[in-house]
């Protein structure tokens, strides 16, 4: 871990060390501010938390939102379930791995996209979905997936 | 005075462009000195409209859609602030069919206020059901939502009432109030709705429910893929804080209620009651044996309500107009409203509250207009992911929990996903076990390795190696997995499977006759 990294992680700690069931919470935290959880960070968690560090391994395990190691400059969620199914989802993750060369879970060589599956956005009546960091797009044809990935690629 | 125009800023509105929309009508208006004023409503959830946008003039509010950015100057040249004739125009909102022959008590505000002006929210008849409420016994609140027939909303359809009384009955020094708004089921959107349209009455709903049972603490259990509603939520906590309708002493009555929004991590399983208080705690979500019902013994182990968003969103309107006005509505067991989302491949998909008893088939096409696609429907899967898939035959069953019960079928959250005859529902069955697979919380085997072999028998059936035998086995693994499993991720991941087996046996590659078990 960097000094940086670790001086924030500490910060969160105090912050959410004596909220009640404060874990999830500070594992957000941490993810917001940093990208994933760092593993080398658990020992520090599970000291505060008064948790082994096999505890804090179960935990973010468990939860697919927590990532482990540093994702892309942009997450590009794809929706699986199945009204995004019914309207071409299906087609559309064929096209985005194909278009950006990865599978789910995996990064771009150029550092620009992580690729992962979502459950539902809450869009299902503008199916097919899905969501580029924290905004989500409805009615996406692979025009406008193209449109979204060029966009990322380019960005910062 | 300026003219208001509304442009939502609900995440699906804003998902094919509602933010780009306003952006280009207010930059618009400054540039031709159109003294306007933009409002960020919820969504009226005509979603095939979206962005729709909608200009208050002296007969009503006016609306155009679908609006983009695009059509912005042309609307301004049309005098669209005056109401002016365009081919996006729709005419008096209020007016439109779609809204005219709903029913909206839960869903009365969503779209026509601002949804964090408490101002707004009390000028349309916000927080009539608190103050009634604050002037009752706990008892008689617990009476009035009982004698209302509400039941919960979330999929298991538990009568709030009877749950509520049990926690009033618990002697403990703390008492929680926790809403489920982790909505994983695919098709659904309503509590989305609640939750960025019209927080208060989720937020009202919480605290009559903490009047009633004697909790001063709550928490709303928000899915993570829900950033907008988790800005909305905590914009209209610290406001409603602020004004006294939150905190240590609400409206000047001496009882407390603090709420905070707590964000989930992306499992599906801790929608589930139990596993969403093991992962409010801080821990893995692992569906816990019951009983204890949380009610007894839930979060950190004190009497906990568990709700469902909009089991508790019905609650402020229960109250400010009385039992027997929700009651009214509906059909035989299933009382009052609930708000149904029609999703999928659907032309005209959204948000339709009715009272029960309204059929699939008026849903589908006097609402949906038929597929998107313009193809048949085949088959409609209600209520999630673990709900039934339904042919054609079935589609005149009234929306009830009882006869949907005896379809082999459940209502849950009230989603509709349709598809047109392009689906293969073999390749659906073995999402259903796919699903199962990837969010089982692994505390049992019938669910945690059941779910993987189903997924491999699937794909041999899918490749037409012994559909039969192959056949056999889904419907043995599917008994172990409805007999066996502890929670319903598990026990009902059968209800697709198996509907989609007996409805369209030919998808499997076999005749109708071999189907039968
Ligand atoms: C796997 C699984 C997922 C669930 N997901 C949700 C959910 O996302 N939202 C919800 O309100 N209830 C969900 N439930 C139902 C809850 O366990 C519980 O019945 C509900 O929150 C009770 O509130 P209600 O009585 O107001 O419906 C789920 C149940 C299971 C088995
Ligand atoms: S059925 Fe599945 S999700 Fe439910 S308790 Fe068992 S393993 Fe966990
Ligand atoms: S199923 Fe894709 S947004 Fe709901």
């Amino acid at each position: 871990m960097k000094a940086r990294s670790t001086q924030n992680i500490e910060h969160h700690i105090d912050r959410y060390r004596a909220v009640e069931g404060g874990l999830l919470p500070l594992l957000h935290a941490i993810q917001d501010d940093l990208g994933y959880i760092p593993q080398d960070s658990y020992a520090i968690i599970g000291k505060a938390l008064n948790l082994s560090v096999a505890e804090v391994h179960g935990v973010v395990s468990f939860y697919h939102h927590f990532r482990t190691s540093a994702p892309g400059r942009h997450i590009l969620q794809l929706c699986r379930a199945e009204s995004c199914q019914a309207m071409g989802a299906t087609a559309l993750e064929h096209e985005a791995k194909s278009c950006l060369g990865i599978d789910f879970h995996q990064t771009t060589a150029d550092g620009a996209i992580t690729l992962e599956p979502v459950y539902c956005l809450g869009n299902c009546s503008l199916s097919p979905s899905v969501m580029l960091d924290e905004q989500v797009h409805g009615r996406v044809t692979s025009e406008k997936l193209n449109a979204l990935i060029q966009a990322a690629r380019s960005s910062e | 005075m300026s003219i208001k125009v509304y442009i939502p800023r609900d995440s699906a509105a804003c998902s094919v462009g509602a933010d780009q929309v306003a952006m280009h009508i207010a930059v618009e208006a400054a540039r031709r000195g159109a003294d306007i004023q933009i409002i960020r409503n919820g969504s009226r959830g005509m979603h095939w409209l979206e962005p729709l946008v909608e200009v208050e003039t002296t007969a009503g509010r006016i609306a155009y859609g679908p609006v983009r950015p695009e059509d912005v100057s042309e609307l301004f040249d049309c005098n669209f602030l005056y109401g002016g004739q365009h081919h996006l125009l729709h005419g008096l909102t209020e007016a439109l069919p779609w809204l005219q022959q709903q029913e909206r008590l839960t869903f009365a505000r969503v779209g026509i206020t601002d949804p964090v002006s408490l101002q707004d929210y009390i000028a349309h008849d916000g927080y009539r059901g608190l103050r009634r409420a604050l002037e009752m016994a706990p008892e008689a609140i617990v009476q009035e939502v009982t004698d209302s027939g509400l039941r919960g909303r979330g999929g298991a359809a538990f009568p709030t009432g009877i749950k509520w009384k049990t926690v009033l009955g618990c002697e403990a020094d703390q008492k929680y109030i926790v809403c489920n708004a982790d909505e994983g089921d695919s098709g659904t959107f309503s509590d989305r709705m609640v939750m960025e349209g019209d927080p208060y009455v989720l937020i009202e709903g919480m605290t009559i429910a903490a009047l009633a049972v004697g909790a001063t603490k709550g928490y709303i259990y928000l899915r993570s893929e829900y950033p907008d509603a988790l800005i909305t939520l905590n914009d209209a906590i610290d406001r409603a804080n602020s004004a006294g309708y939150l905190g240590n002493d609400i409206l000047g009555s001496g009882r407390q209620f603090q709420l905070e929004v707590r964000r989930a991590a992306g499992a599906y399983v801790c929608g589930e009651e139990t596993s969403l208080l093991e992962s409010l705690e801080g821990k893995r979500g692992l569906v816990r044996f019951k009983p204890p019902l949380p009610a007894i013994e839930g979060l950190f182990g004190k009497p906990t309500v568990v709700n469902n968003v909009i089991s508790l969103a019905s609650v402020p309107i229960i109250l400010d107009k009385g039992a027997a006005y929700y009651r009214d509505y509906g059909m035989g067991r299933s009382r009052g409203t609930l708000p149904i989302q029609l999703a999928g491949n659907i032309k005209h998909g959204g948000l339709i509250e009715k009272a029960f008893g309204i059929t699939l088939r008026e849903l589908l096409y006097d609402f949906g207009g038929g597929s998107a696609s313009g193809r048949p429907i085949r088959a409609v899967q209600v209520g999630g992911p673990l709900g039934s898939y339904l042919p054609e035959s079935q589609f005149d069953t009234p929306l009830d929990y009882e006869k949907f019960s005896e379809i082999w079928a459940v209502l849950g959250h009230g989603g509709i996903v349709a598809f047109d005859d392009t689906v293969d529902m073999a390749k659906m069955a073995r999402y259903a076990f796919e699903f199962c697979a990837i969010e089982s919380c692994g505390k049992c085997t019938p669910c945690r390795i059941g779910s993987t072999r189903g997924v491999e028998v699937m794909d041999k059936i899918i490749a037409g190696k012994q559909p039969v035998k192959h056949i056999e086995l889904v419907r043995d693994l599917s008994d172990t997995m409805l007999n066996g499993s502890l929670c319903a991720l598990g026990g009902m991941t059968p209800y697709p499977v198996l509907s989609a087996l007996n409805h369209f046996p030919e998808d499997f590659g076999i005749e109708a006759a071999q189907s039968a078990a």
